[in-house]
């Protein structure tokens, strides 16, 4: 069992306010960190692993304690076992991929899991690049093997995917399952995408302004619907011509009659009415 | 005419020894500058920058007053230690290291900074020391600036003069450098040496600095394509 408790004064998107949060992670499961920007995702991830220092906090992952402020515990990164998949990969730029994977090794170097790394992440090809010739997939397939290496007792992951294109994005979301499931760590994933966390993650916890909104599974906390009457898209007018408009939903462009009142930029709401007419 | 090599030699032995120097003091130093968050950091970053600004000739006195056996420093110096640093060569490396302390520490602090803090982060949370991030990721990522900062210094020195007259004063052999003979022969109206001083002075420097402007331009070359 992972428990976070932690209260930290923040300088948020809209102005000063306090991160508090409880909560209980399990082990071998992946916890998806699910906000807007400037929730404080960020910041908690950094909380715990060290990067940054709460006023008061208590986190304890496996029994063993990393931060109690009470009891004047904190120990530093490097000795909280952790893996950290950053935002921009941070990849070292003076090293080649096999380079920033032999880094993250401790003294005795564990070459078949390196290789093993390596190849689920499909990167044999690349050992000998460094991280500017790669492209964002692979650049995020480095940083996810590199983060393993040290088979950390929590992976922390910022938002890893959110630099990749759709495609590459499932792609990868797909690999990550995979080397979940064959190496069973446990994860705290930071993510503002909806399909994301319902893909990848068992638990979530939803965080605004620096405070746990909800926390269940992903299909809970999001209100799954099950009736396909409630199906509703959402779009907004480009051009509007006589009885005619024209609206653009997911970069697709529809051709519906007007409503009354309607003007480009406006945001409408379509529903689904019988035999899948568009309302 | 033979010209006296000697003021030459002494020139590159101490831009050579203060550059040395320089690197050993301004790394930890811009380390520090560049990770600090401390209310004092502007005083500190200030007083490394006054040598920019202020006429040689005063550092040169303050440090003249301050090494002369007849105030407290330089006498403490003489009386405790039989050191004397004015108008000796290790005095003239002392007042060469503050004079050009900004040139070594500015470069290596902006490149620093201007590196992503994540850098850091990762190689923390990959169970490294500080030692190890700053020598093996941190200071690689750098080699432009680094580069710059120890050509610039070295560069720098060279071209001394206001300080060194007033702590080194002109003893051949001793203190006296290039840029100091260059004065003393043209104030003979020994032309012809002091025109050799002055183009070895000015090819050199200028050969250097085009090295380095090359080499960088090098360097960013292959971080991007390699």
């Amino acid at each position: 069992m992972i428990r976070i408790n932690i209260c930290k004064k923040l300088n948020l998107a809209d102005g000063v306010s306090q991160l508090v949060v409880d909560a209980e992670l399990s082990l071998q499961k992946i916890t998806a960190l699910y906000g807007p920007s400037g929730a404080g995702k960020t910041s908690l991830l950094k909380i715990i692993a060290g990067l940054m220092q709460p006023e008061d906090g208590f986190i304890e992952v496996n029994g063993e304690v990393w931060l109690d402020t009470s009891r004047g515990i904190n120990l530093p990164p490097q000795k909280r076992n952790i893996g950290f998949v950053f935002q921009d990969y941070a990849l070292f730029p003076n090293m080649t991929v096999r380079q920033n994977l032999l880094y993250a090794s401790r003294k005795n170097i564990d070459e078949q899991l390196i290789e093993h790394l390596l190849k689920l992440t499909g990167l044999v090809a690349f050992v000998n690049h460094k991280p500017a010739t790669l492209s964002g997939g692979q650049k995020q397939r480095a940083a996810l093997a590199r983060a393993l290496v040290r088979k950390p007792a929590l992976l922390l992951m910022d938002e890893p995917l959110s630099a990749l294109d759709n495609e590459t994005r499932l792609l990868l979301q797909q690999e990550l399952l995979q080397l979940h499931s064959e190496y069973k760590f446990s994860a705290l994933l930071v993510s503002h995408d909806v399909a994301e966390v319902y893909h990848l993650a068992d638990y979530m916890l939803s965080i605004d302004k620096g405070k746990i909104l909800k926390t269940g599974k992903p299909a809970e906390v999001f209100g799954l619907i099950e009736s396909e009457d409630q199906i509703r898209l959402f779009g907004q007018v480009v051009s509007v011509d006589g009885d005619w408009m024209t609206v653009i939903v997911d970069q697709r462009l529809f051709r519906l009659k007007c409503v009354t009142g309607l003007k480009v930029g406006d945001r409408v709401s379509l529903g689904f009415g019988d035999a899948g007419k568009i309302l | 005419m033979d010209i006296d090599l000697q003021p030459l030699w002494l020139t590159f032995k101490l831009a050579s020894i203060t550059t040395v120097c320089l690197l050993v003091i301004g790394l930890p130093l811009a380390a520090l500058l560049a990770q600090s968050r401390s209310r004092f950091k502007s005083v500190i970053e200030a007083l490394v920058s006054l040598p920019l600004v202020l006429p040689p000739s005063v550092l040169g006195f303050y440090l003249l007053l301050a090494l002369s056996p007849a105030h407290g420093f330089g006498g403490w110096l003489q009386s405790w230690f039989n050191i004397r640093l004015i108008f000796t060569f290790p005095g003239l490396v002392i007042g060469s290291v503050i004079y050009s302390l900004p040139f070594m520490v500015h470069p290596i602090q902006g490149g620093l900074e201007a590196l992503p803090e994540s850098l850091q982060h990762a190689s923390w949370t990959l169970g490294r020391s500080n030692f190890d991030t700053f020598f093996k990721v941190l200071l690689p990522n750098i080699r432009p600036a680094l580069l710059t900062g120890i050509v610039l210094t070295f560069a720098h020195t060279l071209g001394e003069f206001g300080l060194v007259l007033m702590i080194g004063g002109s003893l051949p052999g001793v203190t006296k450098v290039a840029s100091i003979a260059i004065y003393n022969e043209a104030e003979a109206l020994n032309f012809h040496a002091a025109h050799v001083y002055s183009a070895v002075l000015l090819v050199v420097s200028f050969s250097i600095l085009l090295l380095v402007y090359i080499i960088n331009k090098q360097l960013v070359k292959n971080r991007l394509a390699l």
